[in-house]
């Protein structure tokens, strides 16, 4: 039982941090229906960025207040990220586009290989570690000497990514931005017709899925304390599995399945065996894809024309 | 090009809306991939008329409403609404002259609400008359405001007709294109749609250019008219005009539709 709850805690952390990172991957298939292969290298630039900036806060600056270097990390991870998303589907996305199906997911491939490279280039390969920044622990309950605890700064992760989510939802549901957004993901001929400015359009939604990456990046930084330049792969295919068990293309299920995959990883880890945790995670998408390809919450696909 | 271009009966003349031109379509070419569908074609649509282009299934009728909204582009020719030559524009920046299109197949938004769609369609021009003029699309479709809520792609045929109108005039738009506005719908439905156009058009001036198969009811309705066949105009005249042609009569009247 303490057990259980104890990684139930920790599930819902990772949880949320798969499924910030599963809403890139969802919403921009949802609109140009292409696999983003690099969303998880994004994720990874995001939290070098995050790394850089909290140095330079903290060590230039000499800020203390935990706080305000984590709000300000969060402010310029997202412009940054941003930015960079926006540059890569402006070079290597856009141009492809009406061109055959695969042609930009391989430059996606190949824009994952840059990103990765690039880091390791530029930062080194080795582990990049950050000071612990929020070590605070809150005993939920104790018995038989087991304790379960909830760090602050799981807390932090849990309400950062519930805010930020709301927000989300707010933007794609009720402004005018959200509503050319998803009109686009309906019919982008029609969404023209209407004087939505596509290629605009796709490009928010570039920036929006990245900042969110970055949310996720900045979190993954604080939560594990180390990032290097090969962290993007694997949470990147984890939120792209969440994404699938979703429902690809589907908001609410991207978050929902960055929670169930976040669970299932582990309590597989807390009842199984820690090494097989990816091949847990792994296991979903294949079974997911065979059982129940539409996911969760998605709609059975229909091949648009 | 061989356009017969028949002279106006004095009675007729005399109703014909005397407006500037507003759109005009001089010889446009437009291709799907490597195939010709329109083979220069000159049509002008003046300030305050309804014209309607009539012709068969595969004549580029949807073709040539597409091209004046840039998708696909035109290959050769010209095409100039209200001064501007909006051939080489992209298809957002066309809508934003204020052109409003209601496209063949309709085009809902299948999983917006009713009312997103109408907001969809006053994108344009935002929130500045957006309740006067869903007011005003309630009054004329009154089955939109029992729908609101519901989605569009649960509304049935002639409601998704007529919420594809309704949204084309949450723009105001200065010339509604009207793709096929009765197809598929029971007659009554019909007359409900037309009639709403030729109100619009005789209130406020509403300029439109409608493409119909149905082409007794368009002929009826519009000022004048033009035939399409295979890509081209072959004639063109006063909606009565062209009604009275045995040509027409025989290809799209008494032949069935």
């Amino acid at each position: 039982m303490e057990v259980f709850l104890q990684q139930l805690i920790n599930g819902l952390t990772l949880g949320s941090i798969y499924g910030l990172i599963a809403i890139g991957y969802t919403m921009v298939f949802g609109i140009i229906g292409m696999v983003n292969f690099a969303h998880g290298d994004v994720f990874m630039v995001s939290a070098f960025i995050g790394l850089i900036c909290v140095l330079l806060l903290t060590t230039v600056i000499g800020m203390s207040s935990i706080f305000l270097i984590l709000a300000i990390t969060l402010v310029v991870a997202m412009v940054f990220t941003g930015l960079v998303s926006w540059a890569i589907e402006r070079v290597a996305y856009r141009p492809l586009r009406g061109s055959f199906r695969l042609a930009p997911m391989i430059s996606a491939i190949g824009m994952s290989i840059l990103l990765s490279n690039f880091v390791q280039v530029a930062q080194g390969p080795r582990n990049k570690p950050l000071p612990p920044m929020v070590p605070d622990v809150f005993v939920v309950m104790e018995r038989n000497g087991y304790e379960v605890t909830l760090a602050y700064k799981q807390i932090i992760i849990m309400v950062v990514t519930a805010t930020l989510l709301a927000g989300f939802w707010w933007l794609v549901q009720k402004t005018s931005l959200g509503r050319a957004q998803r009109a686009c993901e309906q019919d982008r001929k029609m969404a023209a017709l209407l004087g939505v400015n596509v290629d605009r359009t796709i490009s928010l939604t570039f920036v929006i899925g990245a900042a969110l990456a970055a949310v996720a990046g900045v979190m993954y930084l604080m939560y594990y304390g180390v990032v290097n330049f090969a962290d993007g792969f694997v949470p990147g295919v984890k939120a792209f599995t969440a994404a699938v068990l979703g429902g690809i293309g589907s908001l609410p299920g991207a978050v929902l399945g960055g929670l169930l995959i976040g669970l299932i990883e582990t309590l597989w880890s807390a009842y199984f065996s820690i090494e097989y945790k990816d091949v847990a995670a792994f296991s979903i998408l294949v079974v997911t894809l065979i059982f129940l390809p539409q996911g969760l919450l998605g709609r059975p696909e229909v091949e648009k024309v | 090009m061989s356009t017969k271009t028949i002279a106006s009966g004095a009675v007729e003349a005399q109703w014909l809306p005397k407006g500037q031109p507003l759109l005009s379509v001089s010889g446009v070419t437009a291709y799907y991939g490597k195939i010709i569908a329109l083979k220069g074609v000159d049509i002008t649509v003046n300030e305050g008329e309804i014209v309607t282009l009539i012709g068969a299934n595969g004549a580029g009728k949807s073709t040539l409403m597409m091209t004046i909204c840039g998708s696909p582009r035109a290959r050769d020719g010209r095409i100039i609404f209200d001064g501007h030559d909006i051939t080489g524009l992209p298809t957002h920046e066309i809508m934003r002259l204020n052109i409003a299109q209601s496209p063949e197949g309709r085009r809902i938004f299948p999983r917006m609400s009713v009312y997103e769609n109408l907001q969809m369609g006053a994108a344009i021009t935002g929130n500045a008359h957006f309740a006067e003029d869903l007011e005003r699309m309630f009054e004329m479709f009154p089955r939109l405001k029992e729908r609101i809520d519901q989605r569009g792609g649960t509304l049935s045929g002639g409601e998704q007709q007529m919420l594809s109108i309704a949204r084309a005039l949450m723009s105001r738009p200065r010339l509604l294109l009207l793709d096929e506005p009765s197809l598929g719908l029971a007659p009554l439905v019909v007359k409900q749609i037309f009639d709403a156009i030729k109100l619009l058009n005789e209130t406020e001036g509403l300029t439109v250019f409608l493409v119909e198969q149905n082409a007794y009811h368009a002929l009826k309705l519009a000022h004048r008219g033009y035939v399409m066949v295979n890509g081209r105009v072959t004639m063109s005249g006063t909606g009565a005009e062209l009604l009275a042609r045995p040509e027409v009569r025989a290809a799209y009247l008494e032949g069935g539709r």
